[in-house]
């Protein structure tokens, strides 16, 4: 059941536990259990909306950022990803493989502001060798998700 | 002027599900429940290769019986799920949907008189087909207390000196019912003792929500005895692709492939592009879909349960057959009043054969929202039934 759970509610996660049960075959105390379960082990780290800002009247900037850093000796890269992302104008930090170390998502209020966490915070930190900042220009598609118009049912009838 | 018309088509009649249709277009607001063809899009790598072979010019026919490629890859399909050994040279036609392979099928069978059994409620095509053809359709009534399934007694009690062919269509349209390994070993006997030719016709295969698909070419002694009728439109989503296959005896194929090749020429070619494709590296995009399937069917018959409406649980397809027989209406009133009143569209059951009366074939190829409200507006229609009865 655990990983159709999860299939289901990363697409819904506003769907009610009862028909939850329904549709996964089991019983509602069932799902209750194995959510609460999962919160725990921390497989389910939070219950998030996706938002397409540009379509309401809150500006916001994003940027990706490219950051190349020195990794510290006993601690890799943990301590400087941790170091990042405790700001929370940053959304997202991974740690990549290939020309650069951290990939940061960063989402700011005007390109000034984001200008100015990457020149003041990021590129003052001891470790980070150099930054590269690209700037989100239109978001097509989020997590899984296309922004643009639902489609229609194309469906025409036919007998048989 | 002389009567243009053959009497043979002329005295067909037309499909029951059309009238149904042809009201629901009239009124934008309704909600069918009635299509029967997958709601996903065609998964995006199948389509790609469809049109990279565009890309490359391959616009041109395939060979009569379709891609070798295609076909090789029908019997490495054939092998990996249901064990069995197919000659891709001799054995398997790639045909204009699994519709075609029915339609040349019993045309390369049929001698004029012979009797042809068909187990309804079914699919429309098959009694047609079968007229067509030069056949005598034989019906075998199923019952819902075999959860619509066909027992070695019905079968053994509708077999005359006449019968040459059973069409077998599991997982079922419009019951949802599927035959399990057992059931198909009961009939088996039955078809073998009798000297009888099966069609099977599996075009929901993969749509199986207890186990796996079992093929009855599968059981020993039936490869050399059956058809066996499968495609992409449902497994794929792939219902505008048009394309399906038979596999079959070699001295069987070898006439199918005669009409076919004089008929038709050849399958779409692009469509057989993609077909490989969709074999090679589809299995995930049926796990989701059949999961998706599966979530959507067990809400329908929890939202039943509720309203306290008797169903069998179906365990295929993508259907669902709830028995209306308590409202005193017949299937066609019942499915009349519904959309009226209501705007919801369900196909009545005696669109599939007489004993479907007092049934209603319900479509799941629908996202839950839209099985949700639906079901609302059913619950609301059915309790206002039972007060009217009062």
């Amino acid at each position: 059941m655990r990983e159709e759970l999860l299939a289901v509610i990363e697409k819904n996660s506003r769907i009610d536990l009862k028909e939850l049960a329904v549709i996964l075959g089991v019983e509602e105390v069932d799902v209750v259990n194995e959510l609460a379960a999962l919160e725990a082990e921390g497989v389910i780290c939070g219950y998030h909306t996706l938002i397409n800002w540009e379509k309401t009247s809150n500006e916001k900037v994003s940027a990706l950022i490219e950051v190349r850093v020195t990794p510290q000796r006993g601690q890799g890269f943990d301590a400087i990803a941790e170091r990042i992302y405790k700001y929370p104008e940053v959304r997202s930090v991974y740690l990549m493989s290939g020309g650069y170390d951290l990939m940061i998502i960063i989402e700011g209020k005007s390109l000034r502001e984001v200008s100015s966490f990457v020149s003041d915070k990021l590129s003052t930190l001891d470790t980070v060798l150099s930054t590269a900042t690209h700037f989100i220009l239109k978001k097509y598609k989020d997590h899984g998700t296309a922004f643009s118009q639902k489609k229609q049912d194309e469906r025409e009838m036919i007998t048989p | 002027m002389r009567n243009p018309l053959a009497d043979k088509v002329v005295d067909i009649k037309p499909s029951g599900i059309r009238k149904f249709f042809d009201i629901v277009s009239e009124m934008p607001d309704a909600i069918s429940l009635g299509v029967g063809e997958p709601d996903f899009d065609t998964p995006w790598h199948i389509r790609d290769e469809g049109i990279y072979s565009l890309e490359k010019g391959k616009t041109f026919y395939t060979s009569n019986a379709g891609l070798k490629e295609l076909r090789q890859e029908i019997c490495n399909y054939m092998m990996r799920k249901q064990n069995i050994a197919y000659d891709p040279l001799k054995e398997v036609l790639i045909t204009v949907g699994g519709s075609e392979a029915i339609d040349v099928g019993l045309r390369a069978m049929i001698n004029p008189g012979d009797e042809v059994l068909i187990p309804q409620p079914c699919y429309v095509s098959y009694e047609p087909c079968a007229i067509l053809a030069g056949a005598v359709p034989v019906t075998i009534d199923l019952k819902a207390e075999n959860e619509f399934r066909l027992t070695a007694k019905e079968l053994e009690e509708a077999i005359t000196e006449k019968t040459k062919v059973l069409i077998l269509a599991f997982p079922n349209n419009p019951t949802g019912a599927i035959m399990e390994k057992k059931d198909l070993e009961a009939i088996a006997e039955v078809i073998i003792k009798h000297d009888i030719i099966v069609m099977s016709d599996e075009i929901y295969a993969e749509l199986t929500y207890k186990g796996e698909h079992v093929s009855i070419a599968s059981l020993p002694g039936m490869k050399e005895r059956t058809i066996l009728i499968n495609g992409f439109s449902k497994a794929y989503a792939m219902t505008g692709w048009r394309l399906g296959y038979a596999c079959g005896p070699a001295n069987i194929i070898q006439q199918m492939t005669k009409i076919h090749q004089f008929a038709i020429m050849c399958a779409p070619t692009t469509s057989q592009y993609a077909a490989v494709e969709a074999l090679k590296n589809g299995d995930e995009d049926i796990a989701e879909m059949r999961t998706a399937y599966n979530q959507r069917r067990r809400f329908l018959l929890n939202a039943f349960r509720e309203m306290g409406l008797e169903c069998f649980e179906p365990y295929g397809a993508f259907y669902v057959f709830p028995c209306i027989k308590e409202f005193g209406m017949t299937s066609d009133e019942f499915a009349t009043r519904f959309l009226e009143e209501e705007k919801v569209a369900a196909v009545p059951g005696t669109a599939f054969g007489d004993c479907g009366e007092g049934y209603l074939r319900i479509s799941y190829a629908y996202s839950l929202e839209r099985l949700k409200t639906a079901m609302e507006r059913m619950k609301r229609f059915v309790e206002k039934l039972r007060a009217e009865q009062k």
